[in-house]
């Protein structure tokens, strides 16, 4: 998007350099990013500002573009790679000054299936939007998922799967649960290329997301819904 | 005379227009297809080849499917689907059967190849592999390599494939070029390599029901 082979980052305002770096992480520049975050702390910015305004802000653009066919998997790649790099810097930030925590999720893709860019993006966009996400990692078993819910007590219960003789496992866990009278206690969203709507409502999950930021939205009003329903 | 896999790739194959039955394929099948119409001289199948290039999005393949019985049903006795699921969550299963249209069974080409039970069977233990075709091995650079942008960044290959640990080429044809173009893809993708000789599959079962 930018020519910024001129551009020297620390001599630009908050503004400029927020937008700058909206920039960066739609062309992928981990570099750059890196370089960014550590101005921003440096300038006296909150980390969770940082997250939420340079780089969560930043990915949401790609995640629209992608979306609309304008980026395609590569470039939201590069981009993921670029704010996984800030995110690394942050990290241990958030966990020294605290942000406001949304809710606890744990994922993972299901069992025989490897493919973890989706779950990796939406674990990543979970993040930056303050949840805490246990990420289980590939080819996951019942038991593990039903472990890791026992003993992390998360909100959410993230399964995903990028193909058709995969996705019908996450009915498996789901009956599973039903079965050991849990299913209630989590709010359950499934993800995945070939699946749609229809497949999330059958296996009988809360919801199916398209993409990670649907992901994200559907996780806060989910979980909205849990707290105000505790509450009342 | 076929057209090239450039052609099959973005434009697909248009029916002669002679034949009692059309079968409807994907033009990453059309080799294997007019081969088994010619060892057999299954003259009375007529063929319309969908573009290729719908494998690199499934979610266009139902549509592309519905529409083209819809051009063609008046004019055949029968129409018959080559496409497996080929990603497409079930839609397409579902589409063929409100159609009243046959189609063949399996989650995508690789598995009606190798057999669809024997595939599910390999597949318990062999998740972490990654297939090829013959026509997938002709065009490894534009189906896999390019889409996947790997020419521009190389850097993302382990983010695609580092959970794999090997590429199997399932051969239709004995063709050592293609085995060695497989073999240098394997080692592009930094995984092991393994050829099996599937031959035509349950694609020529399909193709033998349809035809009678």
């Amino acid at each position: 998007m930018a020519d910024d082979d001129e551009i020297i980052l620390s001599e630009l305002s908050d503004e400029e350099l927020v937008l700058q770096m909206h920039d960066d992480l739609y062309d992928g520049l981990k570099d750059e990013i890196e370089e960014g975050v550590n101005i921003l702390i440096e300038r006296g910015w909150t980390p969770y500002d940082v997250l939420t305004k340079a780089l969560v802000a930043g990915m949401t653009i790609v995640g629209a573009d992608f979306r609309d066919g304008i980026l395609f998997v590569p470039e939201v790649l590069l981009a993921a790679n670029a704010m996984k790099g800030g995110m690394a810097i942050l990290k241990p930030l958030l966990v020294e000054t605290g942000a406001p925590r949304m809710g606890k999720m744990v994922i993972g893709t299901v069992k025989g299936d490897i493919h973890d860019i989706g779950k990796n993006l939406v674990s990543m966009m979970m993040e930056g939007a303050g949840f805490e996400v246990l990420d289980l990692g590939i080819n996951n078993s019942v038991e593990k998922y039903l472990e890791a819910l026992e003993a992390e007590k998360p909100d959410i219960l993230g399964m995903s799967a990028l193909l058709t003789t995969t996705m019908p496992y996450m009915k498996v866990v789901i009956d599973t649960m039903k079965e050991k009278g849990m299913r209630e206690d989590y709010i359950v969203l499934v993800g995945g290329a070939p699946l749609n709507e229809e497949f999330g409502k059958a296996i009988g999950a809360d919801a199916y997301c398209r993409d990670a930021a649907v992901a994200v939205e559907t996780a806060k009003q989910f979980v909205a819904r849990k707290h105000n329903q505790m509450n009342a | 005379m076929l057209p090239d896999d450039q052609t099959l790739t973005e434009a697909g194959l248009a029916p002669h227009g002679q034949g009692r039955i059309l079968l409807i394929a994907c033009g990453a099948l059309a080799h294997e297809v007019m081969a088994l119409i010619r060892l057999n001289r299954w003259q009375h199948l007529d063929v319309q080849c969908l573009p290729a290039k719908l494998h690199l999005y499934p979610d266009k393949i139902t549509q592309a499917v519905a529409d083209c019985v819809a051009d063609h049903r008046a004019d055949y006795d029968a129409i018959h689907v080559l496409y497996a699921d080929c990603g497409t969550g079930g839609l397409l299963q579902a589409k063929c059967q409100e159609l009243g249209v046959d189609m063949i069974a399996g989650p995508h080409c690789y598995a009606f190849f190798e057999g669809n039970d024997r595939f599910a069977t390999l597949a318990e233990d062999e998740f972490t592999a990654f297939y090829l075709t013959d026509f997938l091995v002709r065009q490894f650079d534009a189906f896999v390599w390019r889409p996947m942008g790997l020419d521009k960044h190389p850097q993302l290959r382990d983010m695609y494939f580092g959970h794999y640990t090997k590429l199997v080429y399932q051969a239709q044809t004995n063709d050592p070029q293609l085995d060695e173009k497989a073999r240098q893809s394997a080692a592009r993708l930094g995984l092991a390599y393994e050829r099996r000789f599937t031959g035509y599959g349950e694609l020529a079962d399909f193709m033998q029901k349809a035809a009678n």
